[in-house]
């Protein structure tokens, strides 16, 4: 699977600002009022590793109930994908 | 010593209807929700600066989500409302809630609990693969962001949602691989004198079928789940369909889900006793009709103390919204409690049809593989949770937990306790009430080390 492969799929509201950010060294792009988890999955297919062997995780519930999208910057803050808006120049490891 | 003014948790619809009853009343509530923007979930709104029109986003709805959302911003000045705002504790008259990193104590003296529902799901193997998401998850996504969970989208379980969300997908432009419904075509068929009840309602389902028909999307009935396929990501769905053959539909997303569950967590640390409620199955906060509960000051109302709709949910905010001014001594208006009971009554009627034309499929959670993993946060298999409920032999859920670790991951359950429950009371050969129920532990959700406490 290349790293281009998205999850999401964008179907309307693209006409929002453009916001820049970074996944695992790769500069990426999102739009203004997405969520780190949208930002995330219109640019991959994963958000983390799980806990309990190297599988990927990208989210469940999105509405901040399962917590499975629990995401780390590089400077070690955790994030909760669904409820957190991206901001240009986060810097998230999903690896 | 002025008042302490009420607190209602939750601004979906029960929880603005609530808050503009008690702000009628000249009452100024606090308003406190974990979303950054008032609706709940069925009348979510967007962030700030997208575009689409009421009726793009809400259909059938538009014109209730409108007023509901009017509503709400028109209480701006009335109310003390504090959105991304978690509650994640509460006792004795006091509650805690994060906010922007630092958390405070907030004292109450009578509460209304409006904190809504979650997808119910069964684990079936393959469901952690990334592109697997529930019902509620692939709405929330095309609602609130604008995207599709995949671009090609497997809609799997049953449940109002089950239709209503691929209905919306394929009318967005959204590719819809298959709509599959768990529920035997003849239950539904038995279920119909019930479901005829609910009028509007039954007919918007009716609908969003025969629209997904028109477009010659696949559609079944009584299938089972096998499994979700792929390496790192979903690239099939494989499903047993109604006449046992194994079918394989390639997608790269499955949004599945059979019907809702309460999110009762803040109730229980409220100390409300539970009851098992046998139509829904699953334990829910004790209350009357108008949302009292044996705690006094302590209010339930809309999806989180039960699950009936968001219609309901409306009627019984404001109920609740009502009994709390009755119990405070101010006057309310008693026509109109007979008007509001007599809607919820039949609500409720109507639920019941509702649970038999769309049934939680108890015998499918029972035979979740051994292999499959149950408990998504920590890991646990079904076989697991099955070997710890014979290890405890006739102990109750919450042993089996601690032995297993299942439901004590970061979800506190809300994935898998459904299933948890119905594995155990299977394992243990006993009815699900006897399994016992998960309790719920503070904080209710996860909260960062590094809080400050103020």
């Amino acid at each position: 699977m290349s790293a281009k492969d998205a999850q999401f799929t964008r179907m309307a509201e693209r006409d929002r600002p453009r916001v820049r950010f970074v996944v695992d060294g790769r500069d990426c792009e999102a739009l203004v009022g997405d969520t780190l988890l949208t930002a995330l999955l219109t640019n991959g297919r994963r958000v983390r590793s799980s806990e309990f062997g190297d599988e990927p995780r990208a989210g469940f519930c999105l509405m901040g109930a399962c917590q499975d999208c629990w995401v780390a910057l590089e400077d070690g803050t955790r994030l909760r994908a669904c409820t957190t808006f991206v901001a240009a120049g986060m810097r998230v490891v999903t690896q | 010593m002025t008042e302490r003014p009420p607190v209602i948790v939750g601004a979906g619809p029960a929880g603005i209807r609530a808050a503009a009853t008690l702000a009628a009343a000249g009452l100024a509530p606090i308003v406190i929700d974990e979303a950054p923007r008032s609706g709940g979930q069925i009348y979510r709104r967007p962030p700030h600066g997208f575009a689409r029109s009421y009726r793009t986003l809400y259909g059938f709805d538009a014109a209730k989500a409108r007023r509901l959302h009017e509503t709400f911003d028109g209480l701006a000045r009335k109310i003390d409302y504090r959105p991304d705002t978690l509650v994640w504790d509460l006792r004795d008259g006091v509650m805690h809630c994060l906010s922007a990193g630092a958390s405070r104590e907030v004292a109450y003296r009578d509460i209304i609990l409006a904190p809504g529902a979650r997808d119910r799901i069964i684990p079936f193997p393959g469901w952690t693969l990334p592109g697997v998401y529930t019902l509620g998850g692939a709405q929330i996504a095309l609602k609130a962001q604008g995207c599709a969970v995949g671009a090609r989208v497997v809609f799997m379980g049953t449940g109002p949602l089950l239709y209503l969300v691929a209905y919306q997908y394929a009318k967005a432009g959204g590719g819809v691989a298959a709509v599959l419904d768990t529920t035997p075509f003849a239950a539904k068929r038995r279920a119909l004198p019930g479901l005829l009840r609910g009028g509007r309602t039954f007919a918007k389902g009716l609908w969003y079928v025969a629209r997904l028909r028109a477009r010659g999307i696949v559609m079944a009935s009584g299938i089972k789940a096998i499994a979700a396929q792929g390496e790192g990501a979903v690239s099939a769905f494989v499903y047993q369909d109604a006449a046992g053959s194994r079918k394989t539909i390639a997608c790269d997303a499955i949004a599945f889900g059979y019907g809702l569950s309460s999110e009762t967590q803040l109730a229980d640390l409220a100390e409300i006793p539970f009851a098992f409620d046998s139509l829904q199955q699953q334990f829910l906060p004790q209350r009357d009709i108008a949302g009292r509960t044996p705690v006094r000051g302590v209010y339930v109302a809309g999806d989180g103390s039960g699950i009936a709709g968001a219609d309901a949910a409306e009627l019984a905010g404001e109920r609740a919204a009502l009994a709390l001014l009755e119990d405070r001594g101010l006057a309310a208006d008693g026509a109109r409690v007979q008007t509001l009971e007599r809607a919820l009554r039949r609500i409720s009627r109507f639920r019941a049809g509702l649970e038999a034309a769309f049934p939680f499929p108890v015998d499918v959670a029972a035979k979740i593989p051994d292999e499959t993993v149950l408990c998504r946060c920590e890991g646990v298999t079904a076989g697991e949770l099955r070997q710890s409920a014979r290890d405890i032999d006739g102990g109750d859920i919450n042993r089996a937990k601690a032995f297993s670790r299942c439901g004590m991951g970061r979800c506190q359950a809300r994935t898998c306790g459904p299933s948890a429950a119905i594995v155990m009371a299977a394992a243990l050969n006993v009815p699900l009430e006897r399994a016992g129920r998960l309790r719920g532990q503070p904080p209710v959700k996860p909260i960062p080390l590094a809080v400050s406490h103020e």
